[in-house]
Order: structure tokens, then C-alpha cells, then sequence
């Protein structure tokens, strides 16, 4: 019974203009918070952190390219998401949410790898390297580029978010297969997982962890980024609905004139 | 089944262009490799693997936009749609077909363009045998593009964005074996896993070429 309930107010959603209202109302929240998580997590950072002894201020670069690079990843999971969800119970929303998320991926990826670059060149000496996680990342970056040049492509609206779809599905499977077969071909520069690890959290294990001067502010920093992400996909999906309903409306303009 | 086969290479075989095309363009790539990096023979046997093995890749796309697209300009697509073949076995019969046109004339070619950029005698043996493993998996993986970008206009530049990123674990464990086998070194592990992702590709990309394609040809 209660799963029922449940079940029927998230696929409330999937009706457009229960979607845009809701949007509407939750959107400034968002905005707001995400403004506020992103200014005091980058102040805090930046200005209130004192330097790393080895890299200097250069470890401050960590507020900008830990989020983008989280949300680079999981966008392409949320697209993975709502694009099973339109396949298998056709709702709208799901497919335009797909196609407003895939611009905010590209750029999100876009400021991993550039932040990474300079970050790069003076720990390690160049802006770039064939590391299998950068290597991963440009990977994700034409995977990004591919989905959304075939949404472009494509007049027919709902055949577009069919085949996109099915893109994402297979691509979803070929980049991870990148992701190893990348890992297997070159060794690594870039430091493994060392923030979100649940031993490092708790302070288990002290060998490789980010201090936690440094990782108060970068949680605020990803919070804030969650936030906008989500900010953007709403009000960006919103735009698809209202392009979609433009269209409609022009549609039977013409067919009246 | 074996009819439709025996008429894409028929096709192939006749039309011209389409099946010698991919081979000359393979030769041309070898060729011109020495002009862009220098004709030192040992600079050349070094990266004479992954120019291979890229080469073979470009000629394999090249010939991707004509893999369907003939038959959807000409309405046979619908009918083979239509058919009591199930929609799967059609486009696994397109890609072997594609195969037996371009793959395998490749992997045949492949050891006397080896002989061009001076790669190393145990390289042969490991250039083929990764070629004759990688190549069916590129034919499979180029039959899903084509039937997501078959009733674009100008949907060849798109199926080169769409098709490399997947080509990439292909390549990386294609290359690695020819690699590893032009320098002696063991070789079990990355042909392993082209075998896996060939054997994965032919087994499962075709129900997604299949729905794909039915998408295209509602």
C-alpha cells in the first residue's frame, strides 16, 4: 500500500505540467542554495585553507575539478536513468530531461579536464598525460559529443529520444569496457580515490586521504554543485517542455491559417 | 539467410568501388605514414602495429555509410523488415557480409603492408591473428551505427563521432596484442579480451542494431 503511494507521486512528474509547476516552485530554492553552498564552500576554500605543504595553492584547484568531475559522471547516470525510463514507460519529461542534462555534462566534463590541465602542469610537469582516468574522461567527453550531436540530428522528436536512447544504453556499456581497457593500457599519474572512500572518511586509514581542513569545504563545494546540477536539469527541461509546446502551438497555427 | 548473404556480397562484388575501396584506402593510409614521421625503418617498426591497426579501423568505417544505406534508399530494407527473418538475423547477416568484404580482405592485406613500415618478423603472426579476432567486432559495432544514422541525410560524418568512441576497447586491446607480439612480449591476456568483447559484440549488439533499426523504419 505504501509503496503504491509512493510509487504514484514520483510518477506524477511524468505529466509535463504537473512537472513545470513543481519545477517552478522548488526551482529559486535550488538556485538559492546552490549560490549560497558555492560561494561559502569557494571562499572558505580558497581564502581559509591554508596551503599544502607540498603543492602549495595549487591543491585549492581540488573545490572546482573534484565536483565537475563527480557530476561529469553522474550525469551520464542520470541520463542512463531517465533514459531507461523512457524507453520503457514512454514518459516525455524523461527524454527531454535526458537531452537538457547532456549540454550540463559536456561542460562539466569540459572543467574537469581543463581544471585537471592546470593542475597538471605544475605537479606534474605537463597539461596533459595519457593517465587512464584523463584518458577516461576525454573518452566520456566524444561519448557526450556523439549524444548530442545524434539529438541534433534527428527532425522527429520522439524517434530522436528513441535512438538516443538506445545510444545511451550501449555507450553506457562501452565506456565502461574504456574505462578498464584504458587502465590495462597505461599506467597511471593521477592519485586514486582519496576523498569519497568511506575508511578515509571515518579516519581508519591515514595513509592517503584528503586532510580534512580541505575536505569540510569540498563537501560544501559538491553539495553546491548537486545543487546547481539539478537546477539546471529542471529549468533546462522546463525549456524543452515549453520549446515542445511552441511547436505544438505553431503546428496548429498553421494548420488553422 | 544464407540468400541474403550470398546476395550483399553479390552486391558488393558487383556494384564496384565498395569492396576494393576500403583496401585502397588502407594501402594509402600505410603509405602515407612515412611521409608525415620520417622514413627511419626503426622509428617505423616501432609504431608499425598501432598504424596497422588504425588504418584497418579507418578502412572498416569508410565503408559503413553504404552497409545500409543502399537498402533503405531503395525501400529492400522495408521488405527485409517485413520478412519472416527476424530483424537480428538480418543485420548479423549485414554485418558478416560487411566482414567477409572488409575485414577479412584487411586481415589478408595487412601482412605486406606490415612489410612497408618494416615491422618485426614475430609482429606478422600477431598482427594477423589480432586482426582476424578484433575486425568482426568492428563490423558489428559499424552495423549499429549505420542502422542509428540510416535515415539521416548526411549521416556520414555522425557515424564516425558515434562509431570511434566505440571502437576504443577494440583498438586499445587490437593494437596491444600486435603490440606486445611485434616485441616478444606474452600476448594471452589483451587477445583474451578482444576475444571477450568480440564474442560480447556479436552475441548483443545485433538486438540493439535490431531495435534501432525498427525505430528508423517506423
Amino acid at each position: 500500500m505504501s509503496f503504491a503511494a509512493k510509487a504514484n507521486t514520483l510518477w506524477e512528474y511524468a505529466n509535463p505540467r504537473k512537472f513545470l509547476a513543481t519545477s517552478e516552485r522548488v526551482l529559486p530554492f535550488f538556485w538559492m542554495t546552490s549560490f549560497v553552498c558555492l560561494v561559502v564552500g569557494l571562499i572558505w576554500g580558497f581564502f581559509f585553507t591554508p596551503d599544502d605543504y607540498k603543492q602549495g595553492s595549487t591543491v585549492k584547484i581540488i573545490y572546482l575539478h573534484v565536483p565537475a568531475a563527480l557530476m561529469a559522471i553522474n550525469c551520464w547516470l542520470m541520463m542512463l536513468a531517465t533514459s531507461l525510463v523512457w524507453l520503457v514507460r514512454r514518459h516525455h519529461v524523461s527524454a527531454l530531461a535526458a537531452r537538457a542534462a547532456a549540454p550540463i555534462g559536456i561542460v562539466m566534463t569540459l572543467i574537469a579536464l581543463v581544471t585537471g590541465a592546470i593542475w597538471g602542469q605544475p605537479m606534474w610537469g605537463t597539461w596533459w598525460a595519457w593517465d587512464p582516468r584523463l584518458t577516461a574522461f576525454l573518452i566520456l567527453f566524444l561519448f557526450y559529443l556523439g549524444y548530442v550531436a545524434l539529438w541534433e540530428a534527428i527532425e522527429d522528436s520522439d524517434t530522436a529520444a528513441d535512438l538516443t536512447s538506445v545510444l545511451c544504453l550501449v555507450g553506457s556499456v562501452f565506456a565502461l569496457l574504456s574505462r578498464y581497457a584504458v587502465n590495462f593500457w597505461n599506467q597511471g599519474l593521477h592519485q586514486g580515490a582519496s576523498v569519497m572512500r568511506a575508511a578515509a572518511v571515518t579516519g581508519a586509514d591515514t595513509e592517503e586521504k584528503v586532510s580534512n581542513i580541505y575536505f569540510y569545504p569540498l563537501l560544501v563545494c559538491i553539495i553546491g554543485f548537486v545543487l546547481l546540477f539539478i537546477a539546471l536539469v529542471l529549468y533546462r527541461t522546463g525549456t524543452e517542455i515549453r520549446a515542445r509546446r511552441i511547436k505544438a502551438l505553431l503546428a496548429r497555427e498553421r494548420l488553422k491559417g | 539467410m544464407i540468400a541474403l548473404l550470398l546476395r550483399d556480397l553479390k552486391l558488393a562484388f558487383r556494384a564496384g568501388g565498395g569492396f576494393g575501396l576500403g583496401l585502397a584506402f588502407f594501402l594509402i593510409v600505410t603509405v602515407l605514414v612515412p611521409f608525415s614521421v620520417g622514413p627511419q625503418s626503426s622509428l617505423l617498426s616501432t609504431i608499425a602495429p598501432g598504424v596497422l591497426w588504425l588504418g584497418a579501423l579507418l578502412a572498416c568505417l569508410l565503408s559503413l555509410d553504404r552497409l545500409l544505406a543502399l537498402d533503405w534508399e531503395d525501400g529492400s530494407l522495408d521488405l527485409l523488415a517485413t520478412a519472416p527473418l527476424p530483424l537480428e538475423a538480418v543485420v548479423s547477416i549485414k554485418a558478416l557480409a560487411h566482414w567477409i568484404t572488409t575485414g577479412l580482405p584487411l586481415v589478408l592485406a595487412a601482412p605486406f603492408l606490415g612489410v612497408l613500415l618494416n615491422l618485426p618478423v614475430p609482429g606478422f603472426f600477431w598482427l594477423v591473428i589480432s586482426l582476424l579476432v578484433g575486425t568482426p567486432a568492428m563490423s558489428v559495432i559499424g552495423t549499429f551505427g549505420a542502422a542509428l544514422t540510416v535515415g539521416l541525410k548526411r549521416g556520414g560524418l555522425l557515424l564516425s563521432l558515434l562509431v570511434l568512441p566505440l571502437y576504443v576497447p577494440t583498438l586499445i586491446f587490437g593494437a596491444e596484442v600486435a603490440r606486445r607480439g611485434a616485441t616478444g612480449m606474452e600476448t594471452q591476456t589483451p587477445l583474451l579480451m578482444l576475444a571477450g568483447i568480440t564474442a560480447a559484440t556479436i552475441a548483443l549488439l545485433p538486438f540493439a542494431s535490431a531495435a534501432v533499426l525498427r525505430i528508423n523504419l517506423r
